[in-house]
């Protein structure tokens, strides 16, 4: 059959020229990779028609990995191997870690960045979220049927440089080109702006799995400028389990847990969160290893006091946000709600008493960051259709700046500075005949450099020797859209140059990076090849399902020597999608269709019958309403 | 465009301390939608390095003009009028000192209330300034005097950025 290729008028018939572009929401709980389809920002579903990929990888003796429900799913009765939030963990130190005795998972300390051990060897968090993208990446390859010019990856606007850095080194592994990474709140109010045409100041509430961010944007014809973003890179959903995990073990008086008891309660805890979210109460039941029975009750009003505290928490944020913007809580038009974490009643209630009017809500919490990145990466990949004429302005979140004499910050870029930026500065030398400096880059508006974030430390060499304060070295940052710092140093009578691009403080060289790349390659042939297995797999069940209903509905239209066959064909089927031989698979599928091609024929038959006395009915239906219409005319 | 004009040449705007505040925000935007790396996502590397330094040029010159402490700070420089490390009138840091105990002492006692009023305060006389200071430098051309008044303007800059600080400490 001929197809029409049909193109609507402006628009090129070439297929080839759609770049395809992805927008990925990496999230704590759950991460989605969304695309532009005909003009329309969707989120792409997996074989079973699922958006949402569970951020949870579980890692497997022989060196392979599952991801998303598979690893969900085990993560009970595996807790040590199975990784879930490592977003807490990108960028940072075991010190920075919150409640870390609490979690189930064997950690070491190492130059900068923590990593884990598993069954799979010791992993980092850029490798755990490389194994969660390259998951997504596939998916959308698979979906939209080919390679992927680029994807634009979103993180907290409240992440600091060491947890960008490393999200851009997640994606080099997990070979995903980076078109830009976007703050999730500023992707939220680009999916809000577009759809609802918005001018005006808008506030993005932005309470995910384990991040906050507020941010505070101007929306004037097509361009979103953030005017001031805050925020708490660990406070999130998360915790807000624990609380209902703490009294658990209050309530219940329950002694000290086993990992796989703890690991299902915190389970039982998430449970209780979601169901109070449409109840005023929900029932907290769970028979431990032990076998200790935990029966309790918690409601809405218990549940809104031990999150109190948790709330007022990302109200100061908000309240400094705006006065970084210089406004007042009068000035701003909306409030758009985005994050998971912010379904929850009291969340929504404290919002709303501080903005004094009732937050929006019309976008789907979970999926409206990952839509608004498909948007802006569509635009990115050069696929700007006439009217796209929209730009984002956005902002650094935290001030940058250098350590100088008496363990002190100066700062060199002010939070809240438009990204791209630059700025220099000029320093000397303290002592006769220096000829080395050491230049220390900080993070954070601290006075003090210890209670600042470490970036990256290097030094100046080849100063020639000059009596002090003589030398003149002028340090200049650079942050650029990726909201990525870069420094350079130069002494100026000299010409003597050393720059750096930020990133080793946190300890992954880019060799560390390439051999991570090789390892991700190493299993990639036996990961087509598993992957093709499981998706036989999965269609081997949709076919059996479907037969099994067709036989439910029409089993009447076989005779019983035709029923027997397709019956025996099903048991066939059902074998071969236990082994792993995925040839069998697709040859025990090819049998069950032949032998039950009669079959839908017949059924189709009977469909269509019945479809047409339906139709006549409705006809007779519409002739009446005609003629009504006409007699009363 | 040039890469090199001073801020004000850049945006098309008259080389003066008053200023539109409006129509610079609009030639800003204006600027951005052609020169935002957003733009050059794309293209080749030349380009974005290009379209980098572009976006980041007009970001400062904006940054810089918008700020009426930075614009005047700026002028003077565009002048070749050094502003000078003289030390501000001692009636003046009088002031200064009875602002901070002001802002000590409601800091320690935690109230936010008057913190607020300090900053309004503070922010209403800082705004006088800025009248003042458009006078000397548009009006009267009396660079000197001018350079004072930013002199003194920078402190209470600095006392601003404080009392917001200590807002934010009592909101913890």
């Amino acid at each position: 059959m001929a197809l029409l290729q049909i193109a609507e008028p402006g628009d090129s018939a070439a297929p080839h020229q759609h770049r395809l572009a992805v927008g990925i929401d990496l999230g704590t709980t759950n991460s989605l990779v969304a695309t532009v389809r005909s003009g329309l920002a969707v989120a792409l579903s997996d074989e079973l028609g699922r958006p949402l990929l569970p951020s949870v990888v579980r890692y497997l003796a022989d060196g392979r990995c599952e991801v998303g429900y598979e690893a969900q799913a085990r993560q009970a009765v595996d807790p040590r191997n199975t990784i879930a939030s490592v977003k807490r963990f990108m960028g940072r130190g075991l010190a920075d870690i919150a409640h870390r005795e609490a979690l189930p998972y064997v950690f070491q300390d190492g130059c900068g960045m923590l990593r884990l051990h598993t069954a799979a060897g010791l992993k980092s968090p850029v490798e755990v979220s490389a194994d969660i993208l390259r998951t997504l990446r596939q998916r959308a390859e698979a979906s939209l049927g080919g390679p992927l010019v680029g994807a634009v990856i979103t993180v907290p606007a409240y992440f600091d440089d060491a947890q960008r850095q490393a999200t851009k080194d997640a994606a080099r592994v997990a070979g995903l080109p980076v078109l830009r990474l976007l703050n999730e709140p500023t992707a939220a109010a680009i999916a809000y702006g577009l759809d609802n045409a918005a001018e005006g100041v808008y506030a993005v509430y932005d309470l995910g799995g384990g991040t906050f961010d507020i941010s505070i944007l101007k929306l004037s014809r097509g361009i979103f400028e953030v005017l001031s973003t805050g925020g708490d890179s660990a406070l999130g959903g998360d915790d807000f389990d624990q609380r209902i995990f703490c009294w658990i073990l209050e309530t219940a008086k329950l002694k000290p847990l086993s990992v796989e008891d703890a690991s299902m309660l915190l389970t039982r805890a998430r449970e209780a969160k979601e169901y109070l979210t449409f109840h005023g109460a929900a029932p907290v039941t769970a028979r431990l290893n032990s076998g200790e029975v935990v029966d309790l009750t918690l409601t809405t009003e218990t549940f809104a006091e031990i999150t109190q505290t948790l709330v007022a928490k990302t109200i100061q944020p908000v309240k400094k946000a705006l006065r970084d913007a210089g406004l007042s809580v009068s000035e701003v038009k909306g409030v758009v709600m985005v994050g998971g974490a912010t379904r929850m009643p009291q969340v929504q209630r404290a919002v709303g008493e501080f903005f004094r009017q009732e937050p929006l809500n019309n976008l789907d919490p979970d999926k409206v960051v990952a839509i608004g990145a498909a948007t802006q990466a569509n635009l990115l990949a050069g696929n700007r259709a006439a009217g796209d004429d929209w730009l984002l302005l956005d902002v650094i979140p935290l001030s940058l700046g250098l350590e100088t004499m008496g363990g002190l910050v100066e700062k060199i870029i002010p939070r809240n500075a438009t990204i791209p930026t630059a700025r220099a500065q000029e320093f000397t030398t303290f002592r006769d005949g220096q000829t080395a400096l050491a230049v220390h880059v900080v993070q954070g508006e601290r006075e003090l450099v210890s209670d600042c974030r470490s970036l990256a430390r290097f030094e100046l060499r080849g100063i020639p020797p000059m009596v002090a304060g003589a030398a003149r070295i002028r340090v200049t940052f650079q942050v650029d859209a990726d909201g990525l710092l870069a420094v350079a140093a130069k002494e100026q009578t000299s010409g003597v140059e050393a720059s750096i691009v930020v990133k080793p403080s946190y300890g992954l060289s880019d060799d560390e990076i390439a051999g991570m790349l090789k390892d991700s390659l190493a299993h990639v042939r036996d990961d087509a090849l598993r992957r093709a297995l499981k998706e036989s797999q999965v269609e081997a069940q949709r076919l059996i399902e479907a037969v099994r209903s067709a036989l439910k509905a029409d089993g009447d239209l076989l005779a019983a020597d035709e029923m027997a066959r397709v019956e025996n064909g099903i048991i066939r089927l059902q074998n071969a999608t236990l082994g792993d031989n995925r040839r069998q698979i697709v040859l025990a599928m090819d049998d069950l269709e032949a032998e039950t091609k009669d079959f839908a024929a017949r059924r189709m038959d009977k469909s269509i019958r019945r479809a047409f006395a339906g139709r006549h009915i409705s006809e007779l239906d519409s002739e009446a309403a005609v003629a009504t219409t006409g007699e009363v005319a | 465009m040039d890469f090199n004009a001073d801020h004000f040449s850049l945006f098309e705007l008259p080389r003066t301390f008053r200023l539109d505040a409006a129509l610079l925000e609009r030639r800003y935007l204006q600027m951005q939608l052609l020169v935002h790396p957003d733009r050059f996502a794309s293209a080749g590397d030349a380009e974005q390095r290009l379209s980098l330094q572009w976006a980041t040029r007009v970001n400062e010159g904006y940054q810089t003009l918008k700020k009426p402490l930075l614009r005047a700070k700026y002028l003077l420089r565009l002048a070749a009028h050094d502003l000078g490390s003289e030390n501000v009138p001692a009636d003046f840091l009088v002031e200064q000192m009875e602002w901070r105990e002001a802002v000590e002492e409601a800091r320690a006692a935690g109230q936010h209330h008057e913190l607020e009023h300090l900053h309004h305060r503070l922010k209403r006389d800082i705004v006088e300034r800025h009248e003042e200071l458009a006078l000397l430098l548009d009006d009267q051309h009396d660079l000197g005097q001018a350079a004072d008044r930013v002199r003194r303007l920078m402190f209470l800059d600095k006392l601003l950025v404080e009392i917001d600080e200590a807002i934010a400490e009592c909101e913890e």
